[in-house]
């Protein structure tokens, strides 16, 4: 049913292709993938499951993970997201494409083969996509160079990914491909181009597959998620939102829908959202397959939940490729304490002073939250121009950072301390210290990458 | 005579971050308030909502078959996912900042 002969590739490639987001983060629902796939299962032609897991700080989380235990550093959910839907996406017919592999895609294809096996299912062919590991010592040279430094500290170093060993994979039958860092459009656009074979520089075509792939990447955010706004932007059946499912044609234009039976819209707004999402300038959205191109881009409603992209174009895709490089940070210290009722905002002002005192010589940020917080600077200069406003529910947050864990231990301290040496009611003290992970981005000659793929034994 | 309404009500938002750098769109609920909203939405004015950020540059892309702008702001996270001690750091809420910018609408119209 994949790839196989070629006259039964030319005959599957006139069919649609349709794709269905998954999980669209590593702390995504993971009770949305059934619905996409019994949808997906009653269409017709190519079918395909796409799973993002990977966001900046995931893959150095799992790295970590990985040389403590060199049998862990994939997704720790993998079962969760996999086990509910595996079955019936081999028994339909629909690829799977995911991140999942984080830091040991080798890993998550064996984990994947047992789930198989356990399941009672034949084994699957399973594909890894391997080359965007830049941490060992063999690319020092090309990250110093990159970075303009030496790195110090590195917990990883992956490259962005593109399409290409995705698609080689699909072509040779992979039913699953399991990637570590890819560009998340790619994800997309690999099933894309092994669909309809398009060559590696048809830039616009590449460039409406990108787009398709950046509505679905971030799952339920253009059907309805991070969107209602009650009152000016409804939502129904939050509580079920239906992941996307995109049907894209041999133009590379797509339609945008959602699984069926479920709770939330799609329509031209979020369509909209998550189309500029993330992007910078609308004319050059580069990947490490295309610049993509959306400032004459044109979103339109066809029908319920239903929105069509046409005018997108794509440029020649960069000569670099995108490297997030990622070392230990340090720790970070929190503390919270509450105050309600009468005089609560003057109390709450008070200990975050008494707080500043008692820390003086470490640079803390304070919060006054249900006052002031998240629009505020971490110098102070939105909470300074404050007046207070006799609040009588307010949450005082203070937070640093420091190299050394004892230093940041002390902000935790002093904030459990406000119990008995606070002002009067404060309750609800909660603090935290935790090592901090830095990420930083650089980029790096195409020639020195070389992903490729190989089917798991 | 013309009637103040904060942004909020002629338009919806969504932040993006990559590093110290946001990206807020900004997408007219109605094609007919789009001229308005590309007159007053500017870069100089998106900026002073985020003066106490101190953000390094305010970029803005139109996008008139959208009905959008896109504001690309610099610096503006206090170093972003890496950097800021914000309960926020990724800066998802600082599209309803943007959108409380009061817009002057002609004629008293709502």
């Amino acid at each position: 049913m994949m790839g196989g002969s070629g006259a039964e590739s030319a005959v599957m490639s006139k069919w649609p292709l349709h794709i269905g987001c998954a999980a669209g983060f590593s702390g995504d629902r993971t009770d949305a993938a059934g619905p996409v796939v019994r949808t997906l299962a009653r269409l017709e032609g190519r079918r395909v499951l796409m799973f993002e897991t990977l966001a900046e700080r995931t893959l150095a989380l799992a790295q970590l993970a990985r040389r403590a235990d060199p049998a862990a550093g994939y997704e720790p959910l993998l079962d969760d997201m996999l086990r509910p839907v595996i079955a019936d996406c081999l028994t339909n017919g629909i690829a799977i494409v995911g991140n999942f592999g984080a830091a040991n895609p080798p890993g998550a294809a064996s984990h994947i083969l047992a789930m198989a096996r356990e399941l009672g299912l034949p084994a699957p062919r399973v594909a890894v996509v391997k080359g965007d590991d830049l941490s060992g010592a063999e690319h020092r040279g090309t990250l110093a160079a990159a970075l303009g430094e030496e790195v110090r500290d590195l917990v990883s170093a992956n490259a962005y990914v593109g399409a290409e060993p995705i698609a080689a994979a699909l072509d040779a039958g992979a039913q699953v491909v399991v990637c570590g860092r890819v560009a998340d459009p790619s994800l997309a656009v690999g099933p894309i181009v092994a669909h309809y074979g398009w060559a590696a520089d048809d830039w616009d075509r590449l460039g409406r597959a990108t787009m398709a792939g950046h509505l679905l990447e971030c799952g339920a955010q253009v059907t309805g998620g991070y969107f209602a706004d009650p009152g000016m932007k409804d939502v129904a059946g939050m509580h079920e939102l239906g992941f996307p499912i995109l049907e894209i044609d041999s133009g590379g234009d797509c339609i945008v829908g959602k699984a069926a039976g479920t709770g939330g819209v799609v329509d031209a707004r979020t369509v909209k959202e998550q189309l500029l999402y993330e992007i910078h300038d609308p004319a050059a959205y580069l990947t490490p397959d295309v610049a993509a191109d959306i400032s004459d881009a044109e979103v339109r409603e066809t029908g319920t939940h239903r929105v069509a992209l046409t005018g997108v174009r794509g440029h020649a895709r960069p000569e670099t490729l995108k490297v997030t490089v990622c070392h230990e940070g340090g720790w970070q210290a929190e503390g919270e304490i509450s105050y309600a009722g009468p005089g609560a905002e003057g109390r709450a002002r008070l200990a975050a002073d008494v707080l500043r005192r008692r820390l003086d010589g470490l640079a803390v940020r304070v919060d006054l939250i249900g006052a002031v917080s998240l629009f505020a600077d971490d110098a102070g200069e939105l909470l300074a121009r404050t007046s207070p406003r006799d609040l009588r529910d307010v949450r005082v947050r203070v937070a640093a950072r420091h190299d050394d864990r004892r230093e940041a231990q002390r902000l935790a301290r002093e904030v459990l301390a406000l119990y008995t040496c606070g002002p009067a009611g404060g309750g609800g003290v909660r603090t935290s210290v935790t090592p901090r992970l830095e990420t930083r981005s650089c980029f790096v000659p195409r020639a020195r990458v070389h992903a490729s793929w190989e089917m798991a034994a | 005579m013309s009637t103040a309404v904060p942004l909020y009500r002629l338009a919806h938002a969504r932040t993006g971050d990559k590093g110290d750098r946001s990206n807020i769109s900004v997408i007219a609920y109605r094609a007919a308030d789009f001229e308005v909203l590309v007159a007053q939405v500017t870069e100089a004015r998106v900026a002073e909502m985020f003066a106490h950020r101190h953000p390094a540059s305010v970029k803005r892309y139109v996008l008139p078959k959208l009905g959008a702008m896109n504001f690309v702001i610099d610096g503006v996270l206090d170093g972003g996912v890496n950097g800021s001690l914000n309960l926020d750091a990724h800066g998802k809420s600082l599209a309803f900042l943007l959108l409380e910018m009061p817009i002057q609408l002609p004629g008293g119209e709502e």
